[in-house]
């Protein structure tokens, strides 16, 4: 690294003009925040929009904290979160280790190829029904909605990642005598390192899609309960907060596999 | 002078679904210990395909290749396999990619690491040993390539077209720094190319092949004096002997 002071005058503008921009970005991104609510909260304050099928920021700060204090919303929060880890967790292991079945046997994954391709296009939700008959109406039927959701697409991404390993480097192992594990081990999983990344953060994703719309099937507890519960009694000011908290926990969790990428990823991927 | 390796009467038939392509047929050549030879021939006539029998990952249709006088195992121990590219894994530091083979051969010792690194010493990549490849440059990264294919000791070396992905300035002293590290470790090399001034300035041996399928045309020993292909390429009978390579592979 160079010293500052050996900088030329030019450099240090062209940095002082790149810190600026970013000091700009960032600045409009919260300005556009503030004036979308107070937007909000002064059409909803001067009446121009009904406040009851609207809501505004003031009510749903209130609401938020009623829940807080009254309808134990750290245990509504603790039941979504459960059911997304674990659905995240089994659907990406379980992918993982499917994927690497599909790319070990080229005959069992022409075999299932079409099996995929139709389990990917079909609408999970429409399995709705069959799942609350088979497993009840508790957390297990919503983990399985988030799992079926999310591993088929974490199946799809992985094994591309592990097929795309370039087939000279493959080459070069065997003439090295490499055995299928080896290349397996020394090559195609670190290799994919990167694919394994972005399918964690589409998978966070899928989990959230899942365990929600399990919620909204089957549930006595969970923020998905809560909004569909604010809809059915028309309390909106219950359906926004519980979407605010959702969006504050979903960013969370994708903000730890982008930590997780940080952590893992010091190579750029070849 | 020992022979290290022999090929009698070598054929291999690929099957496609509509077709059989012959690509070798009847192919016999020798390569004596110590020797640098190139297979040079027109482009898509098999060249990859004999150094992949060579190396044992295919298995002719029919003939024997002999080496180190037996018979070719599957899998063989002493032969090193240098591609086009230098296909260093990103993701491990020069040196970890050093050790790769003595890895997958099961044969890292102390003793072998030792000796890896002091490739990497004796060829200027001494500062490099931690670095990721992506900080080298691709002249270095090839050495390192190299390198890395003679840490398991190999008696034989084979080298599919290892500079071509090099431009052309970087070629040329690869090309010089790979020969000069061969040599100093006595080592054989086969090396296929469409290069005829890389092929002239680097063998002791050069085989023409026809088109496919792939039969020995004709054999030439070019005898020019210098000792690295740098100089080689200097001296006055290098460009006599071109066109002889010339003549031989358009006729």
């Amino acid at each position: 690294m160079k010293n500052k002071n050996t900088f030329s005058r030019e450099h240090l503008l062209y940095i002082r003009k790149i810190k600026r921009q970013t000091c700009f970005v960032w600045v409009m991104r919260f300005a556009l925040l503030i004036a979308l609510l107070g937007i909000w909260e002064l059409f909803a304050y001067l009446n121009v929009i009904d406040s009851f099928i609207s809501s505004s920021p003031s009510r749903i700060i209130k609401t938020t904290k009623e829940l807080f204090l009254e309808n134990n919303l750290l245990k509504h929060i603790g039941v979504t979160m459960y059911e997304t880890m674990l659905g995240f967790l089994i659907a990406v292991g379980l992918g993982y280790l499917i994927a690497l079945l599909l790319w070990w046997s080229e005959r069992i994954r022409r075999i299932l190829e079409p099996y995929i391709v139709v389990l990917n296009s079909l609408p999970k939700i429409a399995l709705g029904p069959i799942i609350i008959v088979w497993f009840g109406s508790g957390s297990k039927a919503i983990i399985f909605m988030a799992v079926i959701i999310g591993i088929i697409v974490a199946i799809m991404t992985m094994l591309n990642g592990f097929l795309s390993t370039d087939n000279n480097k493959i080459l070069l192992l065997k003439s090295m005598g490499a055995t299928k594990t080896q290349i397996l081990i020394k090559l195609v999983i670190p290799g994919s390192l990167p694919t394994l990344i972005s399918m964690l953060k589409i998978s966070v994703g899928m989990a959230w899609v899942g365990s929600i719309m399990g919620e909204y099937l089957v549930s006595r507890a969970g923020l998905g309960y809560l909004i569909v519960y604010g809809g059915q009694v028309f309390k909106l000011d219950l359906v926004m907060a519980s979407t605010v908290v959702l969006c504050v926990l979903a960013t969370f969790m994708y903000g730890l596999v982008a930590l997780l990428e940080r952590c893992i990823i010091k190579f750029k991927g070849k | 002078m020992k022979k290290l390796l022999e090929l009698i009467n070598v054929s291999l038939k690929y099957q496609t679904m509509t077709d059989e392509i012959t690509a070798i047929e009847g192919l016999s050549f020798n390569c004596n210990e110590g020797e640098f030879i190139s297979i040079i021939g027109p482009s898509g006539c098999g060249k990859t395909t004999i150094l992949s029998l060579i190396a044992g990952l295919l298995t002719p249709s029919s003939g024997t290749i002999l080496f180190d006088g037996e018979k070719l195992q599957k899998k063989n121990a002493s032969l090193g396999y240098m591609l086009q590219k230098d296909h260093l894994f990103a993701w491990r530091t020069i040196e970890k990619n050093v050790f790769l083979p003595l890895e997958i051969k099961k044969i890292c010792t102390e003793d072998n690491k030792k000796y890896a690194v002091s490739l990497l010493d004796k060829y200027g990549l001494k500062d490099f040993k931690k670095m990721y490849p992506e900080q080298l440059s691709g002249g270095m990264r090839q050495r390192a390539a190299l390198i890395r294919t003679l840490a398991p000791k190999p008696k034989l070396l084979l080298l599919d077209e290892p500079f071509s992905a090099l431009d052309y300035q970087t070629r040329l002293a690869v090309c010089d720094d790979v020969y000069k590290i061969i040599k100093a470790e006595q080592k054989t090399a086969v090396l296929v190319t469409h290069d005829i001034s890389e092929a002239i300035s680097m063998s002791d041996k050069i085989i023409v092949l026809t088109d496919r399928p792939a039969q020995v045309k004709s054999i030439l020993k070019p005898k020019i004096d210098g000792d690295s292909p740098l100089r080689r390429r200097e001296s006055k009978e290098f460009g006599a002997w071109f066109e002889k390579v010339w003549k031989e592979l358009h006729t």
